[in-house]
């Protein structure tokens, strides 16, 4: 026998079912007036420092379906790197964002400001990024995924550069559709499938 | 924001198959490559913090918070309440807890949810609330119906109350289903069947707590949440190579 480790065990996941807007944004799926305003409408206020920009995209399932049911949740720091809580970050930037993809086209939205890059331990640097956490039906446990982006120096960024198969890295950054526009799709399953994080 | 310490690594043995014959939809929805696995970063270990301005009197009362405390929802009242640890064992204070589920006939109210037991007037399905600095929190509510669903020709969802719980780091991110004591459709469900052991399941079962109970008024529940920990060390910001 030796003395217990004392580490509980994490609650195993269940998916968030085709109902996860009830909870998570009420006003989506119809149901009005519990709450004055959803949650996470925005991960900016007006005057928020750095480049507005707009992320448009689909979750596609493994047959090239564009999911009408996937809620997705950003989180990212603001345009000097901070996230909220830390000093000198910029109090017009909450950072985290919900929001669902349409139930008609599939397409979501995410208007933010581009993040700046992010000091890690060690010294490390991480190249803009937007977190990216994606539940629906069907999906048993949360995935995770980065957005980065293609007009920024993504060269020596610690997590990409663990990608081994070089075209993959591909699937994490946004292309530049216009001034301040991108476009990000995500692929669950099958050719082009998105890389997703355990981290 | 204090603590920024790495996450302990997700055990993904504990929870759900991504893929699982049994229920349909995960099939096209999980992904086939491995996961990239590695040490958390700094946008895993921070995350958004919600305050108490954000919440209402009524957002953890789902008998009542649809009228805004005019009228009461129809169905069996339960008060389901627990505590938010993390691996360490440690509460988890001012965390925004967040649930959903279907009335007590098993109908949502979804604009995409069309099964034929009616509506109720009085039942929205929503609500959340805070844990205090204990990592407590509670809800009243009333018990779910169990309903059929659209997967193999005669599935049936056990009453369900779905959970969403934030903690202090995105990477902490967790929503997961609880069910109750003694449902025999538990152990029909290829959605409780994703998580593949069984004692892992029984963890998302909420024994029946009459201690906490009130006669005349209202059952128990008790749901008990744990979320990824944070590695304890003093030697995080070690030199590189040391």
């Amino acid at each position: 026998m030796t003395q217990p480790l004392d580490i509980l065990v994490e609650t195993p996941s269940q998916t968030a079912g085709p109902y996860v807007h009830i909870g998570c944004i009420p006003t989506f799926a119809g149901v009005e007036g519990v709450y004055p305003e959803d949650l996470g409408l925005s991960p900016i206020e007006d005057g928020a420092k750095g480049e507005v920009i707009t992320i448009v995209g689909s979750v596609y399932d493994g047959t090239g379906w564009a999911m009408r049911d996937a809620m997705i949740e950003s989180w990212q720091p603001d345009a000097a790197g901070l996230f909220p809580g830390q000093d000198g970050a910029d109090p017009k930037v909450s950072g985290f964002c919900r929001f669902a993809a349409d139930k008609d086209s599939g397409e979501f939205t995410l208007r933010t400001i581009k993040p700046g890059s992010v000091k890690g331990r060690n010294g490390q640097v991480f190249a803009p990024h937007i977190s990216l956490w994606i539940v629906a039906r069907g999906i048993n446990i949360g995935l995770n995924t980065r957005i980065y982006f293609e007009d920024e120096d993504n060269s020596a960024d610690p997590l990409l550069a663990r990608i081994e198969q070089r075209p993959r890295v591909d699937t994490m950054i946004a292309r530049k559709t216009g001034d301040g526009t991108y476009r990000f799709d995500i692929r669950l399953q099958g050719e082009g499938e998105t890389v997703f994080l355990d981290l | 924001m204090t603590d920024t310490a790495a996450l302990m690594p997700r055990r993904r043995e504990v929870h759900p198959d991504p893929y699982y014959l049994d229920y349909k939809t995960s099939i096209t929805r999980s992904p086939s490559l491995p996961l990239l696995s590695m040490e958390s970063t700094p946008s895993e270990e921070t995350g958004p913090r919600f305050g108490h301005n954000k919440l209402g009197a009524l957002d953890n009362n789902l008998i009542c918070n649809y009228t805004q405390g005019k009228s009461l929802a129809v169905g069996e009242r339960i008060r389901v309440h627990g505590r938010v640890l993390d691996e360490t064992g440690r509460p988890v204070p001012h965390t925004l807890v967040e649930i959903w589920q279907a009335n007590a006939g098993g109908r949502y109210r979804h604009i995409k949810d069309t099964y034929f037991a009616p509506l109720d007037p009085n039942f929205g399905g929503c609500g959340r609330t805070i844990t205090n600095e204990n990592g407590y929190y509670e809800f009243m509510t009333i018990r779910p119906g169990a309903y059929p669903w659209p997967n193999r020709a005669n599935d049936w969802r056990p009453m369900h109350i779905h959970f969403s719980i934030f903690g202090h780091a995105f990477g902490q991110r967790l929503i997961s289903q609880m069910y109750f004591q003694g449902d025999p459709l538990i152990d029909l469900c290829p959605i409780a069947a994703t998580v593949r052991d069984r004692s892992q399941l029984d963890r998302l079962v909420a024994p029946l707590d009459m201690q906490n109970s009130r006669g005349m008024d209202y059952l128990a529940y008790k749901f008990d949440i744990v979320l990824r920990g944070r590695r304890q060390t003093m030697f995080e910001n070690k030199p590189e190579g040391m």
